[in-house]
Parts: structure tokens; C-alpha cells; sequence
């Protein structure tokens, strides 16, 4: 039990509810409200003719939405990432267990992940287009590359850092190796599994646009460098990094969900 | 009289914690407040100790009322309290920091002396006991020397036989010091053990019960009639059977 | 010389081994083999553009990375702390994080051109709302007991940043630093694919662009690779400073 209850000294304990809707809501878009006059302003007393200003962003966020070539890039750049991250989930969980668990194979086989693990995912881009050519599959095997990496090692570690407590308690009950693993193991490391999840969609979605902007000629990230290079768009280019960030939150949020799902 | 409860309440939403607690320590006073768990010790501690303010009464310490912190008095916590990135001599020297280098020193190395944890100056919490870093943590308060410990629960993560130890010691310190010390715990022979007075308060919302003078000198025999007699006059009051 | 000393080395020599009987199987492949490789790193070192390319991408690393550095814990630390900023300014963070830094880098070149500081203003981008956040929230997570402590002593508010708040949150924030260089790194090599003429990254697309060289493409490769180690160990080196172990769980 810890006993000491503390909030901000000499602070009446009622008196924190009160503001919470002002907070929660108000204050968020006061400051949105003076990000945005700040932008306007910005460009009006610089008279950039490149720079939009916000109600150009706005309008071509409306010219965006009714063109169904947009629907078609988010659902080519949503294919990848998942691809990439599912193959990535698929390969790098089983591997992470088996590394955790045998400490020799570790022993031989991390000194490998650790080297190829800080190569960024998008030096491979030459090699990837040897490889896959120049489709779908050059940039699925680079966000495969991105979100591989911290999950192997997440569900290593996680294996690794089970109190041997548990595994001796769940020995004492008879329990073979691997009904261990099926109760003892996997609902010990799912929290940390989760953590190195949400970590490497993080990055892989900051791939994702780097590979389209290089690899592709549709997706988000081609989106964005097409608007700048085909006449210098900028309007388009900051809807489209506005639509990349909400799509990444809501993915972002999404995982959080299925993780609060699984950890019940 | 050092330190004056007056009709204390608090609240905590709709939850009343405390009612009308008045309790007046003298200077160099030993003081317990026991009660159940929940019962509001921690917060009237806290609200002493100018952490909390209370929605009703007053709390005043040499006849001035009490708004704030002050390093004149010192709460000291489970040993949780010790900082974990400083070492032993970090950690005593903390509350110096306007001190010069060589007197806050010759300070640290007089407190370090009065825990017992000599050769221990270089080392980091982590590398202690529980005992040692509750040491550390008496040491740190007295460093500054206050003239009022609030010490809420203080041993209560402590193993028994460490736990005994930590009383006589702290009891040694205070003889020394003669600090006034108000101390929470819930541990009824502790404070029947400790205190000149023990405060025994109702379960919540907490009010006292009674009061219990502690009438055996130090150093006390706790197989004495006077001992079991106030023990179980506090059981009783708590509303406890004495029995397993 | 004990197995257990030889056993971290035979996964990379294995894989090395295996690289080379791949492409000696394959002698059409475009894909260069190990000794191919190293050569190439040899060429580079002779022509003076490892060093050259190899300082060039430390220094956009560095200078992006320290200035978020600086800007993102004092506004971590005010966001932790105060939470009527962080009710404010928080949501706006959030929306901003998942605009990956490289959706930036049209505006990049808007602003700053093609050099340096496009490079640096995205190194700056991508490490700036990781730490600010992980700082935010290592703030939350001090134990409040250390707080009470701190103001009990009374010690003055600038002894009170630096000797409670920044010690209480450093364990974290390093671990946020090691992720956020690794970050770092990863957006440099992006960076120069596309907006820079020098560089790790350029040198890359280059080997390529320039005559299908793609020993030098791998040899590039492998330097990243060398690089990105070192970063992470070096910071792995600071978790183990005496003044922030505490705050890892025991291994
Ligand atoms: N800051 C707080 N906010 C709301 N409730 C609190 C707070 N601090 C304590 N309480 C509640 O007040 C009651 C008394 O707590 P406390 O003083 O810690 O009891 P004790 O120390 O006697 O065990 C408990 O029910 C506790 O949950
Ligand atoms: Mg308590």
C-alpha cells in the first residue's frame, strides 16, 4: 500500500473537476485557432505566392476529396503497411520466442539482428528494386524491414525478462514446456510484445512515405511529391501531409484499441 | 504547545475523511495517531505538514498557522523517499544545499555517523537495505534540523526484526534531539512501544476516540502488566478482540 | 578461447558465407559479394568520400538531434508540469506525430533548399515530437513522493529542476534519446536520397543512379549499419551511468 496520497500542495480537492470540459476541449482549439492565425499571418505580411495559407490548404483538401484517384492512393498506401507490418508480425514474433528462449541461439543470431537492425529500412531501396522490381513488393519488404526489427527484439526481451518466478510456479504445477509457454510465457511478454508493436508501426508508417516518395508512383508519399514537382503545389502537399497525419492517428488509435482488446 | 490541531475536517469529493479532530502536541512531545486503514492518519499528517489544506480548521505550529511546506518540519515517508540517482551522502546533504561545501560535510558526516551508515557514504539506495534507507532518510530530516518529524508509517515495509531495531534507534535519536515527532502507523504495539500519548482514531470518517497517556519510562518492558494493559485498552477502543 | 566466446560471430559469418555462395551461384546477379564489397569501401576510403560522406551525415544527425534536444525537454518538462499546457498543447502533438518527418521534406526544401539545413530541419522534425512527449510523460511518472520532498526541504526552484525533476525523468528520457537517434538515423539516410547531394543516404541512390555500382550501394549499406551500432551502444553506454540505473528493472 502506498499511503501518501499527495496532489499540489495546499490545494482543495474539489476544486479539480470543475474546469475539466474547458480543458479538455477549449483549450485544444484555442491553441489550433492560434496556430492557424499565426500561419495566415504568417504568409500574408511575407507574400510568399508559394506557401498556402490555410484556407488554400483547406480548399485543396475539398479538391482532394472528390477525386477518387485519392481513395486509390490511401487504399495503395493502407495495402503496403499493412502487408509489410502483418509479414513482419508473422515472422518476427515466432523468431523473437525462439531467440528468448534459447539463450545460445541468441547468443548466435543477435550479434546479426543488431548489425542489420540500424541499416535504415530505406538504404535497402536499391537492392529491393533489384529484387521485387519496381511494384507492390519493393515497398511491402521495406516496411516488412522497418517493423521487423523492433518486434523480434520486443518479444526477445520480453521472453528474456519473464521473472524465473513464474516459470518455476508454472513447473511446480506440472505444466509441460509448452503449455509454459501458452500460459505462463505469452501473458507475461504480451505487454511488452504490444509496446514493440505499436513502436514499429510508428516507424513503419514513416517509411511508408519515404519508400512512395522514392519507389512508387501512387500512395500518400507520392501524393505529396508529385503535388511539389508537377508545379509546385503546395497546397496540395500540406493536405496531403495533413491526410497522412490523421490516417496515422487513426491507425495509431486503432492499435491502441486492439491492445487495450487484447490485454482485456 | 508546539504544534495545535483545531476542528479539522477534510474532504475528499463527496467523501467526508476527517471530523472536528482537535489534538494539541507539547515541544518535544512523542505523539502516535493509530487507526484503522483508511481512517484519515495520512491526510491529517499531510495536512500538517502543509501538503493538504484542510476544508475546516486550522493547523498552527509555534501559534502560526500553517500554508505551506516548510523545511523547519520535515515528513518523512516509507523509504521511498530516499532519491534513487544520489548517493547516501547526496541524499543527507539535500536539505543543505545553502550551506558551504565544507560545513555541509561536516554535517553529512555527523548524521551519517548518528544512523550507523559509515562506509556507506558512496553508495546508491539501490544498493541498501530497506532499514538503511529508511536511515537514510531520518538522516536527511534531522540533517536540517527540524524541530518537528512527521514520520507517516515509517517502518511499515520493514521486516520485524528490523522494524524493532529502527524503533530503539529512532528512539536514541529523538532522547538526543529532543525533536517533536508526530507518527502515523497503524501498528498498535508500535505506538504503545513509541509514543508518550497514542491519538487513536474512529474508523472513517475519522475522529479521535480517545487519547492514551503511555505512562511506562523508558527503556520500556514489554512484558510488563502496565504495557499489556495499555495495549489492550487500545485493541479494545479499536474495537479489536485481542485474540487470534 | 572459450565456444561461448566464437558463438556471437558465427551468425554473422554464417550470414556472410551464405552471401557469398548466393552470388556465387548466381555469377549474373547484379548483387556484388563480400569481397566485392569491401573493396568498394576501400575505393571510397581512397577517394576521400567515405570521410566526407560519413561526416556529412554525423553532422546533420547532430546538430538536428541536439537542437530538439534542447528545445523538447524544457517543453516536456513545462507540459508535465503544468497541466493546463499540456490540456493545450498536447492534442496538437499528437495529430503532428504520425506526419512522418519525410512528408516534410517538400517544405523542407521551400524553406531551406537543397543542403544542410533541409536535412537538419527534418533530423530536427523527427526527433523534436518523440522527446517531447517521452519527456512529458517520464514527468508524470516521478513518484510524487519526491516532489513532496523536494518542496518540504524548501530547496530554491532552479535546485529543484536540476536536482530532482532532471534526475527523476533522465532514465527514460535516455531511452527516449536511444530510440529518437535511432529515429534520427533512419530520417538522415531518407533525407539525403532525396534532398541532399552528399551524405550516406545520397551516396546510395548515387552508386546507383550513377552506373548500377552496387558494390558501393551495399558498401554504403554496411557503413550505415556501422554507424547506427555505434550511436546505439554509445548510448546504451550513458543507461549505465551509476545516476540513472536505478531506474531499469534489474537485469
Ligand atoms: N488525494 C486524495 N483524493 C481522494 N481521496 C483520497 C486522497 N487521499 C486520500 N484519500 C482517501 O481518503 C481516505 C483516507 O486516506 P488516508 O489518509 O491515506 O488513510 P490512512 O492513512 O489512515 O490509511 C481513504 O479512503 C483514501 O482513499
Ligand atoms: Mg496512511
Amino acid at each position: 500500500m502506498k499511503n501518501v496520497t499527495m496532489q499540489r500542495p495546499m490545494q482543495h480537492a474539489a476544486s479539480n473537476i470543475e474546469h475539466s470540459t474547458f480543458e479538455k476541449f477549449a483549450l485544444p482549439l484555442l491553441t489550433v485557432a492560434v496556430i492557424i492565425a499565426t500561419w495566415s499571418a504568417a504568409v500574408e505580411f511575407s507574400g510568399t505566392k508559394i506557401f498556402p495559407s490555410p484556407i488554400a490548404v483547406a480548399s485543396a483538401i475539398g479538391t482532394l476529396g472528390e477525386k477518387s484517384l485519392l481513395w486509390r492512393y490511401i487504399a495503395d498506401s493502407l495495402t503496403r503497411v499493412f502487408a509489410g507490418y502483418a509479414v513482419a508480425i508473422v515472422a518476427g514474433i515466432p523468431l523473437g520466442f525462439l531467440l528468448g528462449w534459447n539463450a545460445s541461439l541468441a547468443r548466435a543470431v543477435n550479434p546479426l539482428i543488431q548489425m542489420l537492425r540500424p541499416i535504415s529500412p530505406l538504404a535497402w531501396m536499391p537492392l529491393a528494386v533489384i529484387w521485387f522490381g519496381v511494384s507492390n513488393a519493393a515497398p511491402i519488404f521495406l516496411i516488412f524491414l522497418a517493423s521487423f526489427f523492433p518486434i523480434v527484439v520486443a518479444a526477445m526481451n520480453g521472453v528474456r525478462n519473464v521473472p524465473p518466478m513464474y516459470l518455476q510456479a508454472g513447473r511446480n504445477f506440472g505444466l509441460s514446456t509448452w503449455q509454459l509457454m501458452i500460459r505462463v510465457v505469452i501473458p507475461a511478454v504480451l505487454p511488452r510484445i504490444i509496446v514493440g508493436l505499436r513502436l514499429a508501426f510508428g516507424i513503419a508508417w514513416v517509411v511508408l512515405v519515404a519508400a512512395e516518395m522514392i519507389a512508387v508512383d501512387s500512395g500518400l508519399g507520392y501524393l505529396i511529391i508529385d503535388a511539389r514537382n508537377a508545379g509546385k503545389r503546395y497546397d496540395l502537399v500540406v493536405a496531403g501531409m495533413l491526410l497522412i497525419g490523421v490516417i496515422g492517428l487513426l491507425l495509431d488509435t486503432g492499435i491502441r484499441r486492439v491492445e487495450e482488446w487484447i490485454s482485456e | 504547545m508546539k504544534v495545535q490541531f483545531s476542528d479539522i475536517s477534510m474532504r475528499f469529493g463527496a467523501m467526508d475523511v476527517l471530523q472536528d479532530v482537535t489534538i494539541s502536541v507539547e515541544e518535544g512531545e512523542f505523539l502516535c495517531i493509530v487507526g484503522p486503514s483508511g481512517c484519515g492518519k495520512s491526510t491529517l499528517l499531510n495536512i500538517a505538514g502543509g501538503f493538504l489544506s484542510p476544508v475546516m480548521g486550522t493547523v498552527t505550529i509555534d501559534g502560526d498557522p500553517v500554508t505551506g511546506p516548510d523545511r523547519r518540519r520535515i515528513f518523512v515517508f516509507q523509504e521511498r523517499g530516499v532519491f534513487p540517482w544520489l548517493t547516501v551522502e547526496g541524499n543527507i546533504g539535500f536539505g543543505l544545499f545553502d550551506l558551504p561545501d565544507e560545513e555541509r560535510q561536516r554535517r553529512v558526516a555527523q548524521y551519517v555517523h548518528l544512523v550507523g551508515l559509515e562506509g556507506f557514504e558512496k553508495a546508491y539506495p539501490r544498493e541498501l537495505s530497506g532499514g538503511m534507507k529508511q536511515r537514510v532518510e531520518v538522516a536527511r530530516a534531522l540533517a536540517v534540523n527540524p524541530d518537528v518529524l512527521f514520520l507517516d508509517e515509517p517502518f511499515g515495509a520493514l521486516d520485524s526484526i528490523t522494524r524493532l531495531q529502527m524503533r530503539s534507534e529512532l528512539l536514541r535519536i529523538w532522547r538526543a534531539a529532543r525533536k517533536t515527532v508526530l507518527f502515523v502507523t497503524h501498528d498498535i504495539d508500535e505506538s504503545v512501544q513509541l509514543a508518550d500519548r497514542v491519538v487513536v482514531m474512529s474508523a472513517r470518517p475519522g475522529r479521535i476516540r480517545r487519547v492514551v497517556e503511555i505512562d511506562i519510562a523508558h527503556p520500556r518492558d514489554l512484558s510488563s502488566r502496565r504495557y499489556i494493559e495499555l495495549r489492550d485498552l487500545i485493541f479494545g477502543e479499536i474495537g479489536l478482540a485481542h485474540q487470534v | 578461447m572459450s565456444r561461448s566466446r566464437l558463438l556471437p560471430l558465427t551468425g554473422i559469418l554464417a550470414a556472410v558465407a551464405a552471401w557469398q555462395l548466393g552470388v556465387s551461384l548466381h555469377p549474373s546477379s547484379l548483387i556484388p559479394g563480400p569481397i566485392a564489397v569491401a573493396r568498394g569501401i576501400g575505393e571510397l576510403a581512397v577517394r576521400g568520400l567515405l570521410v566526407k560522406y560519413v561526416v556529412a551525415s554525423l553532422f546533420r544527425v547532430t546538430w538536428g538531434y541536439l537542437t530538439a534536444l534542447i528545445v523538447a525537454v524544457p517543453l516536456g518538462l513545462a507540459l508535465g508540469l503544468r497541466r493546463r499546457a499540456e490540456a493545450a498543447i498536447n492534442p496538437v502533438l499528437q495529430v503532428l506525430r504520425p506526419i512522418s518527418p519525410l512528408a516534410w521534406i517538400p517544405i523542407a526544401i521551400l524553406w531551406f533548399g537543397v543542403g544542410d539545413l533541409s536535412a537538419i530541419f527534418l533530423i530536427f522534425l523527427a526527433s523534436l515530437l518523440p522527446l517531447t512527449v517521452a519527456t512529458m510523460n517520464a514527468v508524470h511518472n516521478i513518484d510524487p513522493v519526491h516532489l513532496a520532498a523536494a518542496l518540504n526541504f524548501g530547496i530554491p526552484l532552479r535546485a529543484r529542476i536540476t536536482r530532482v525533476l532532471v534526475p527523476a525523468i533522465l532514465p527514460q528520457l535516455i531511452v527516449a534519446m536511444r530510440i529518437a537517434l535511432g529515429v534520427a538515423w533512419l530520417v538522415v539516410v531518407a533525407a539525403e536520397m532525396i534532398a541532399v547531394n552528399s551524405g550516406l543516404g545520397f551516396l546510395i541512390v548515387d552508386a546507383r543512379n550513377a552506373g548500377n555500382r552496387y558494390d558501393l550501394v551495399i558498401a554504403g549499406m554496411v557503413l550505415i549499419g556501422a554507424i547506427g551500432i555505434v550511436l546505439d551502444l554509445l548510448m546504451r553506454r550513458i543507461e549505465r551511468l551509476d545516476s540513472v540505473r536505478w531506474g531499469y528493472a534489474a537485469e
